[in-house]
């Protein structure tokens, strides 16, 4: 079955509504937090344009608080961000023969929420005349929600007083993160001996404890699987 | 370096990264051990931050019940493991914050 690609954009704009739901709340948060961090409402704006991808714009709010040096800042939201190559990997394949623009594109678009709805699209109607076109859509709706409700946020931002301490809403939405992909117990092994290193490392100059913590806990966790796997 | 050149580099490598397997290997199959590790890192980051943003309270090491960051955190762990709900979480999380916040300044526990 081949759609045209109006018909093929608006499916997967409706396809990623549903996960618009739990999007929205997350851009919002990020907004608050970013201008609680001291971040001017543009800048705070421009970095869900530039950088899109949530996780690691938190933890580049948290960063510039705690007054990490910018290369530590770039390194880490690198190494947060390196996840998204698996997905690049798993779209290759699907969009080979679109030109370089279409590629660039996509990849732009490349979030774990538009991931997630546009390679279901792929594995089950393979690769379509129009499917990228899908993949537009989703990955559209996404980006316009999270920029509009990032405003959202900025905006709600500056009416609230930094005395009701939300700034430790940030722990809390990486613990909202982290605990549901704690499924086995080279996860779990991963998380503890992250932050124990982190406590223990925290002392090393520029801000280095979290990126060496990182690395120790992801030694930890390979080590574990292997042996779980052997 | 200035904020904005941060975001720009940010971005610029995250973009590199979302496109780097689309153009560059066409049929890409990645070693089973890389894609684990990818899988971890975000665990491990996100851990490595928390940790000290749970335990340490007004800029000191606070492993007690006397630190409301540390047992809101615990509490909002829970919520989080349980519901898998990012709102969920951070309202529990904030509410037990202020909770305990309240509770310690009106009757200090040896502290």
């Amino acid at each position: 079955m081949s759609r045209p690609p109006s018909a093929s954009f608006w499916a997967g704009l409706r396809d990623e509504l549903p996960i618009l739901l739990g999007v929205i709340p997350f851009g919002l948060i990020y907004g608050i937090l970013a201008l609680s961090a001291g971040l001017p409402p543009l800048d705070a704006q421009a970095m869900s344009a530039l950088v899109f991808a949530g996780a690691s714009q938190f933890m580049l709010v948290e960063l510039l608080r705690a007054g990490t040096p910018a290369l530590v800042i770039v390194l880490t939201v690198f190494v947060i961000n390196l996840r998204h190559a698996l997905y690049s990997a798993t779209l290759a394949p699907y969009v080979k023969n679109l030109p370089l623009r279409w590629k660039g594109l996509l990849a732009y678009l490349l979030t774990d929420e538009a991931f997630a709805v546009g390679i279901l699209n792929y594995q089950r109607q393979g690769v379509t005349p129009a499917g990228h076109w899908y993949f537009f859509g989703a990955g559209l709706a996404l980006w316009a929600s999270w920029q509009l409700s990032t405003a959202a946020g900025i905006f709600l931002g500056a009416q609230i007083p930094a005395a009701w301490g939300l700034d430790f809403s940030l722990p809390l939405t990486f613990i909202a993160l982290v605990m549901p992909s704690l499924k086995e117990r080279a996860g779990v092994a991963t998380a503890f001996s992250a932050s124990l290193a982190a406590l223990l490392l925290i002392n090393l100059p520029f801000k280095l404890g979290l990126i060496f913590a990182t690395l120790l806990a992801l030694m930890v966790g390979l080590l574990l699987e292997k042996r779980e796997n052997t | 370096m200035n904020l904005w050149l941060i975001m720009l580099m940010g971005g610029l490598l995250t973009f590199l990264t979302r496109l780097s397997f689309i153009v560059l290997l066409e049929k890409a199959k990645l070693p089973p051990a890389f894609e684990r590790a990818l899988r971890l890192v975000p665990i491990a980051a996100l851990s490595a931050i928390i940790a000290p943003q749970l335990a340490y309270y007004h800029d000191s090491l606070l492993i007690s019940p006397t630190n409301p960051r540390l047992l809101a955190g615990i509490l909002a762990s829970l919520v989080a493991y349980r519901t898998k709900n990012v709102v969920a979480t951070i309202l529990v999380g904030m509410a037990a914050f202020w909770a305990l916040e309240f509770f310690l300044k009106t009757q200090p526990l040896g502290g």
